[in-house]
């Protein structure tokens, strides 16, 4: 015992320098599977208060771009307009209608909330952003979030005023894409190379591709609503071992100059993954 | 300005320039991320004992980590350098009693080759223990040697661009050795 008790304090230095790598290192790979450390809400909200001081500043030098992005923007829901008052599926939409109507109430599917970006990082290896919305606002984990031309990320984590948002630039993140075309389905991720591209798998040789067409989301994403704008192809890598190709996308999002995103409710979200949940278990 | 002071504003500068302007800036190259932060560890003072001088490296590098969101990857980083130190800074030192004499190192207190060899030594075994964490998740070898070179070949251009443009004088006190 006394022997234990010499070793101790004999090699404490090494000791503790041992118990504190073990801390940093069970924080880095808990964080790494579950998104979830210890007082990551509250230091959060520290964090989040330092960015929205220097955002602050950034701001002004990014108003030019910021105003572009916005016309841009309008413009195109302008166009969106005019395409839905001469739309040729009205009869559809009446369909849609009465089934409300015998519902008692109107059924919204997504809401859509805007959010200012207050931290943003592109050259890492794993990037988030920090938006300054949280759950007093209404914002919870799971939800999609677009920026004004394309899809963003999805939110991870959620504090009293501001949420961690996984970006689109980030191993972790996947998301089910259609060619916009064809509607041949497959999954995004990103392989870390460059902000400015991520890559389509499981695209069988069937589909037609060519370089320019537009990647949109699919209707079995869960996060998104359908056909909104992921990016478009960039080069069609033919993977001779397998029938599917590889497709590098360009993202249509540009991440290094994000200021506002707009965050998707998905209002029937918990009851749709409910009852897939419940069908598991079934199964099994 | 006190000692305790100085070394607390360098704390939060040190990190506030490592967010909001290292990480911020476009990277060159997918290899290259420019690393700062950590000449603050290389900067503490001398009469340090070895176990505070672990634990501020570890509340260094988590706070680091809570701005980036990687709790644990540069606080392992930290502490390892902060532990290693003492001994590079014993092989290293060339005059008797110079860590007695000084107060932290620098050009000044070590002479230029040591603390130029102290700087390397650290720097290199920092990044290579944080690329390594990161490449253990993620990537290739090429990428695990490759990023450890370029970043290091850059972070060693801004620690000589930081000593030259704060340069720290340092007086020799006779009467406490």
């Amino acid at each position: 015992m006394r022997n234990a008790f010499l070793f101790i304090r004999r090699h404490f230095n090494f000791l503790f320098f041992l118990v504190l790598q073990i801390i940093a290192l069970s924080f880095l790979f808990r964080y790494n599977k579950f998104h979830e450390a210890a007082f990551l809400n509250v230091s959060t909200e520290i964090t989040g208060r330092f960015n929205e001081r220097y955002n602050n500043i950034e701001y002004y030098f990014q108003l030019k771009k910021t105003n572009e992005s916005l016309v841009q923007e309008n413009l195109r829901l302008r166009q969106q307009l005019k395409e839905n008052y001469e739309g040729p599926d009205s009869n559809r939409r009446q369909i849609n209608d009465t089934i409300r109507a015998d519902s008692g109430r109107s059924i919204v599917k997504y809401q859509i909330m805007e959010a200012k970006v207050v931290n943003n990082t592109t050259a890492l290896r794993a990037n988030y952003l920090t938006i300054h919305r949280g759950f007093a606002q209404g914002v919870r984990t799971n939800m999609g979030v677009t920026g004004s031309q394309g899809i963003v990320g999805s939110v991870i984590n959620v504090s009293r005023n501001f949420s961690i948002v996984m970006s689109m630039l980030h191993p972790n993140f996947k998301v089910v894409a259609k060619l916009k075309k064809g509607g041949e389905t497959g999954t995004i991720d990103w392989d870390g190379l460059s902000p400015n591209f991520v890559t389509l798998h499981a695209i069988p040789k069937s589909a037609k591709v060519a370089v320019g067409d537009s990647v949109v989301t699919s209707q079995t994403s869960s996060l998104f609503p359908a056909n909104l704008l992921i990016g478009t192809v960039d080069e069609i890598v033919p993977d001779n071992s397998s029938n599917f190709y590889m497709l590098k996308i360009r993202t249509a999002t540009n991440f290094s100059n994000i200021e506002y995103v707009y965050v998707i409710d998905n209002t029937q979200y918990d009851e749709q993954k409910a009852l897939e949940d419940s069908t598991r278990k079934k199964v099994q | 300005m006190s000692e305790l002071l100085k070394n607390i504003i360098r704390f939060i500068l040190f990190i506030l320039v490592q967010v909001f302007i290292l990480f911020k800036m476009p990277p060159l190259h997918r290899f290259v991320t420019p690393y700062l932060y950590y000449l603050f560890i290389l900067w503490l003072p001398f009469s340090l004992s070895r176990m505070s001088l672990t634990f501020i490296g570890f509340i260094f590098g988590l706070s680091l980590d809570y701005f980036v969101k990687t709790p644990g990857l540069h606080a392992a980083a930290c502490t390892l350098i902060a532990y290693v130190r003492p001994f590079v800074i014993g092989m290293l030192i060339s005059q008797e009693g110079a860590d007695k004499n000084y107060i932290a190192p620098s050009i000044v207190s070590m002479g230029w080759a040591p603390y130029a060899t102290y700087v390397i030594v650290l720097t290199l075994l920092h990044h290579t223990y944080l690329v390594l964490l990161e490449w253990m998740n993620f990537g290739t070898f090429i990428y695990f040697i490759g990023k450890i070179v370029a970043s290091t070949a850059v972070s060693l251009l801004l620690v000589l661009l930081t000593e030259l443009l704060f340069f720290r004088k340092q007086k020799f006190r006779t009467n406490t050795i």
